[in-house]
């Protein structure tokens, strides 16, 4: 597994999760703390492409083993797509959670939304 | 006495399990390894060389007398009369109307002594149960939970791991030395593996886990215990089992010698069951989890395990549903938090072990 990582270029929700903001458009995924405590992933359970996502609310589950979490979006939007690669590769979301793991990416219907997250150093200092 | 989240009991193997880089959790009032490497990993440890389970927080009672069989026998559910000595018996324990209080293992250590593997979230209530209904034997029952800490040694490399020529047979139990500290020695496991699960003097439980440690034993936690124990459809207390269901509907009527007149026998006699305990696996995507409802062809029913099979691949459970359902290869439809997941019922277990050489 991955070494504990925050990127400097990426905004993070409280939940957890981060977006990487290209445009109009925004690609989530969890962090490496969420990944962490939740143990290896074994299924991702995605939304729909097209349908909407809306912030500070969940959009889709993760599983380990163990446990089932819900995954909140950081930004509201429509889905654009869905890694395809987490249906027979889940564990991506370990390894990798900032890379292959990434999970959806979204047109935002709000971009103005993105000023309520938050920067790497305000993130760490939530963990 | 109830422990608190702040006063949790820890085993002495906990530095141990610090030492393993265990993820340690709450459980029944005990701070517990959930997990080291991580869950699969040691599930598959166990299923292809040996994994060591810390089951300490278990409970034991000890009951002995010169009433001690005819007590039992009037309490548990199996013909007690039966326990070979040396051996060891499956059973459950039940109220006047049948509901289970805790499903036991309980080992004859000599003529006049038995010795009752409790669940740890039922320890103080089965002692309370044992101590209520001994009126009238002669047997003393004695509350054995400090005097024994218990290590599941799982796999089938587990035996060779374990270092002794004289290891118990299936459902059996000797009085062994194993690296150097006395150890009672049981047949017995709930991971569908050959091994044993040893009773241990406290202070002698790290020597034995160093010992197993260094034998390239690897230590598993109650995340792949429970999935082992899923794959091989054994009950688990509190899941599957209740005070609110009967060991016939549970499937453990092979288990209830109704002749033997223990208690809730009279109860399970009339026992007309609408439901029963089936396994099932999911033929899609997705993992049940215990409080799904299932859609049957009969009717409703209920989740009561389910998780990933790391063996299989796939989600697994068992479900309580109309007995018309219970016919392996029946389609059923879980529903997973608002998603229909379809699944099958299959016959138990959903896991088969790979006999050695085969």
């Amino acid at each position: 597994m991955a070494e504990a990582s925050y990127p400097e270029d990426l905004k993070y929700h409280a939940e957890h999760d981060w977006a990487r903001i290209d445009g109009e458009e925004a690609t989530f995924g969890i962090t490496w703390y969420a990944q962490d405590a939740l143990g290896e992933v074994v299924f991702f359970d995605p939304p729909q492409a097209g349908s909407q996502v809306t912030k500070d609310e969940p959009y889709a589950e993760v599983e380990s083993v163990k446990a089932v979490s819900d995954v909140f979006a950081p930004l509201s939007g429509e889905i654009l797509a869905v890694n395809e690669l987490l249906a027979d590769s889940p564990e991506k979301i370990n390894e990798d959670p900032y890379g292959d793991g990434w999970l959806v990416k979204v047109r935002m219907t709000d971009p103005s939304e993105v000023e309520a997250l938050m920067d790497v150093g305000a993130y760490r200092e939530l963990l | 006495m109830p422990h608190t989240a702040d006063t949790l009991r820890r085993t002495p193997l906990f530095d141990r399990h610090e030492q393993a880089g265990a993820k340690l959790v709450p459980f029944a009032g005990w701070e517990m390894p959930v997990q080291y490497e991580g869950i699969r990993q040691e599930h598959v440890a166990v299923r292809t060389h040996a994994g060591m389970f810390d089951v300490s927080h278990m409970g034991e009672i000890e009951t002995s007398g010169s009433d001690a069989e005819r007590f039992l026998q009037r309490i548990l559910s199996n013909d007690v009369t039966k326990i070979a000595e040396r051996g060891a018996q499956y059973s459950v324990l039940c109220k006047e109307d049948g509901g289970v209080l805790d499903d036991l293992f309980t080992y004859r250590l000599e003529d006049g002594r038995f010795l009752t593997v409790t669940n740890a979230s039922n320890h103080d209530k089965d002692l309370a149960w044992f101590r209520e209904h001994a009126d009238g034997f002669d047997v003393e029952i004695k509350d054995a939970h400090s005097d024994w800490a218990m290590l599941a040694v799982q796999g089938p490399e587990a035996r060779a791991a374990l270092g002794s020529d004289d290891l118990p047979p299936r459902m059996r139990t000797a009085d062994l030395e194993i690296a150097g500290v006395p150890a009672l020695v049981c047949g017995t496991g709930y991971t569908g593996e050959d091994g044993c699960e040893l009773l241990l003097p406290p202070d002698g439980a790290a020597a034995v886990w160093d010992a197993l440690l260094e034998r390239g034993v690897k230590p598993a936690g109650l995340g792949a215990r429970d999935t082992l124990r899923l794959e091989v459809c054994f009950h688990l207390y509190g899941n599957d089992l209740s005070e609110d269901r009967n060991p016939i509907e549970a499937g453990l009527g092979w288990c209830c010698k109704l002749d033997t007149g223990f208690i809730g026998s009279d109860a399970l006699r009339d026992v007309k069951p609408e439901q029963t305990l089936v396994p099932f696996a999911f033929t899609g995507p997705g993992i049940p989890r215990q409080g799904n409802p299932v859609n049957a062809p009969h009717g409703e029913g209920i989740v009561t395990s389910g998780s990933l099979s790391p063996c299989l691949e796939t989600g697994i459970g068992m479900a309580y549903l109309p007995l018309e359902d219970a016919e392996p290869g029946t389609g059923i439809e879980v529903d997973v938090r608002g998603k229909n997941r379809p699944a099958e019922v299959r016959s138990r277990p959903l896991y088969e072990r790979k006999e050695k050489g085969g």
